[in-house]
């Protein structure tokens, strides 16, 4: 990956600005603001009350700046006031709703990442019989459509009794999926033998091999795949809708929809529904932002998918 | 612990231990020869495969098994040969929910593709920079849920800023979710703005792959980047584009989340893609094995358009070396 870094940052792009030059730059300016402009509308939005968002349609900032959609979306003002200001009343327990997200995204990625690390070095580096037939077996599982196995799934989650709980919601993808064994049991072949091998001869065991050495090699595949593992599981909505009922497993991609089904008919809660919609999605900017130079250069060098 | 009691000096480092370590490595050799490291490896793939076999094998087969039964959840299936399917054939509005399905598909895809490769291509020859990739990128970190939400309000007819301009541009507000012509176009078009810089990444790493000297020599004959799109990147970039093609067709297939929080299926039934049809039947109605066939039916024209576009695009053959 270094090797190609170095090499592209050769590539003479300083050359004389010519018109088609200026036109690929106008065109690169104006997906960055496509891109970039809901943003800053949710936050504008976010921050207006919905009595001046109907007056002042067009303004490009806040208008009547309140915190009120916050405090809705958040579950802070009582049913009088939020109807008031244009909400629908009903609370919404968002803290609750962040904490389930957490805890079933974290549970995916930790146990997924870990399972599929373990699977994708047998398949990579021990010799077993079988072993290219079970192989051959998970990479059709590629083939099959995540929702196609959903309806069955649903089924056997309800017959376990795992119906609105946490668990329920993380159980099916918490083990591998085919992705994450094939992803990671590439770049495990690719580690060169010697250095398996140099261990070996230290008297070091392949248990001790797969934790000390290929697990550490392995850190910024893993991360990358273990951030978007996390985003991907935050960002589910059909699987979780299914499966949580109640409060108690409900998390916030679910919750979002509820609130904005919830909004009153007679006019949206535009303000409180921003604002709900900022603090479903601001974990995973955070998230995005602390690896985002490793994550972008990992799929830019491996297209990760 | 198998692994622990059927190789204990391997834990140890032994550095030292000279005579232990010759022991312990002729008893290596043994069991290679003895079919390897099958105990360990039963042990390092056994929570893999138990995920494998219990939730994504034994769902498949069922869902297979329930698409010839009637099942409502809380009586037993019930064995119905090919009822779900003759059902399926002549039900108009599952019909009508591919059609809007394969409209989106088409136009989700077709805006899609062309936009991350002019993204990518962008990104490759204009600049390198980390910081537009992760720009390009932040769409893809919202769910589908929020995406959906934030372009209602963008787009409601009244209020949305997006109207406002087009009013200011002295045309009339377009009801883009409200209107039977334009629902299906509009929820294509949020898609792509959430997943087309994860797409164009993805082709920017194919385009990584193109050797340099390439365009450093057609620059030398005089080549303009119209020229060099045609002529290099394109023909070299297929089998990455087209293994992305097929991602992307199979996901777009999948839609659900953004119909969901904006159009609920309507207006009149204009956006009732097939898996919202789906979720329907099974979740609104109860008719688990109808809902099954049909996914069945999902599962079979996915299978089919992966299957052509390999064939069609030779996804698996490079040009390069």
């Amino acid at each position: 990956m270094a090797a190609v870094a170095t090499t592209t940052t050769v590539r003479p792009t300083r050359r004389r600005p010519s018109l088609g030059r200026i036109a690929a730059w106008t065109a690169m300016a104006a997906i960055l603001l496509i891109t970039l402009l809901p943003f800053y509308w949710i936050l504008r939005t976010a921050l207006s009350t919905n009595t001046a968002l109907a007056t002042h349609p067009g303004d490009p900032l806040p208008v009547d700046l309140t915190a009120g959609g916050f405090e809705r979306a958040l579950g802070l003002q009582s049913a009088k006031e939020a109807i008031a200001q244009g909400g629908a009343g009903g609370g919404l327990k968002f803290w609750r709703y962040l904490l389930n997200s957490v805890i079933v995204s974290t549970l995916i990625t930790v146990c997924q990442i870990f399972f599929s690390a373990m699977a994708a070095y047998a398949f990579a580096r021990l010799r077993w019989r079988g072993r290219d037939k079970v192989f051959g077996l998970f990479l059709a599982g590629l083939m099959v459509p995540a929702i196609f196995t959903l309806l069955p799934n649903f089924v056997l989650i309800k017959q376990l009794h795992l119906v609105d709980t946490l668990l329920g919601i993380a159980l099916p993808t918490m083990f591998m999926t085919p992705f994450a064994v094939f992803f990671l049991r590439q770049f495990f072949m690719n580690v060169p033998l010697e250095v398996e091998e140099a261990a070996l001869l230290d008297g070091a065991g392949k248990v001790r091999i797969f934790f000390r050495v290929l697990l550490p090699m392995a850190s910024t595949p893993i991360l990358t795949l273990g951030v978007l593992t996390y985003i991907t599981s935050w960002n589910d909505y059909f699987w979780p809708l299914m499966v949580s009922y109640s409060d108690s497993s409900r998390v916030l991609t679910v919750a979002l929809a509820i609130f904005r089904a919830q909004t009153p008919q007679t006019g949206y809660d535009w303000s409180g529904l921003m604002a709900a919609t900022l603090i479903a999605a601001l974990p995973m900017l955070v998230l995005f932002g602390f690896f985002a130079r490793r994550i972008v250069s990992t799929i830019s060098f491996t297209g990760i998918k | 612990m198998t692994i622990a009691s059927s190789s204990p000096p391997s834990r140890l480092p032994l550095r030292g231990a000279e005579g232990a370590g010759t022991e312990q490595r002729t008893g290596r050799a043994k069991a290679r020869e003895n079919g390897g490291d099958g105990r360990l490896a039963a042990v390092f793939i056994a929570p893999a495969l138990l995920g494998f076999t219990v939730f994504l094998l034994w769902p498949t087969l069922r869902g297979i098994y329930l698409s010839f039964t009637r099942f409502n959840l809380l009586t037993p299936a019930e064995w119905v040969g090919l009822d779900n399917y003759i059902r399926m054939v002549h039900d108009p509005i599952f019909w009508d929910s591919l059609k809007v399905t394969v409209e989106y598909v088409v136009i989700n895809i077709g805006v899609q593709t062309v936009a991350a490769l002019a993204i990518a291509v962008l990104l490759q020859r204009l600049t390198q920079s980390a910081v537009l990739r992760g720009i390009v990128l932040t769409p893809y970190l919202m769910s589908n849920v929020v995406a959906g939400v934030v372009w209602l309000w963008i787009l409601d007819t009244q209020l949305g800023i997006g109207n406002q301009i087009i009013g200011a541009l002295g045309f009339d507000h377009i009801p883009f979710l409200a209107d039977e012509n334009w629902a299906i176009p509009t929820i294509a078009l949020i898609n792509v703005w959430r997943h087309v810089g994860y797409t164009a990444l993805l082709l920017f790493a194919g385009l990584m792959a193109i050797p340099n000297d390439m365009y450093e020599a057609a620059r030398v004959d005089g080549a303009s980047e119209w020229r060099m799109f045609w002529r290099i990147t394109l023909p070299l970039l297929r089998p990455v584009l087209a293994v992305v093609l097929i991602m992307t067709v199979i996901g777009s297939f999948q839609v659900f989340d953004t119909v969901a929080v904006t159009t609920m299926g309507g207006p009149a039934n204009a956006t009732n893609v097939l898996q919202y049809y789906i979720y329907g039947a099974a979740f609104g109605r109860f008719q688990f094995g109808y809902a099954s066939a049909m996914s069945v039916a999902l599962l079979v024209v996915l299978s089919a358009i992966t299957f052509l576009q390999y064939r069609l695009t030779r996804a698996g053959q490079s040009d390069l070396g």
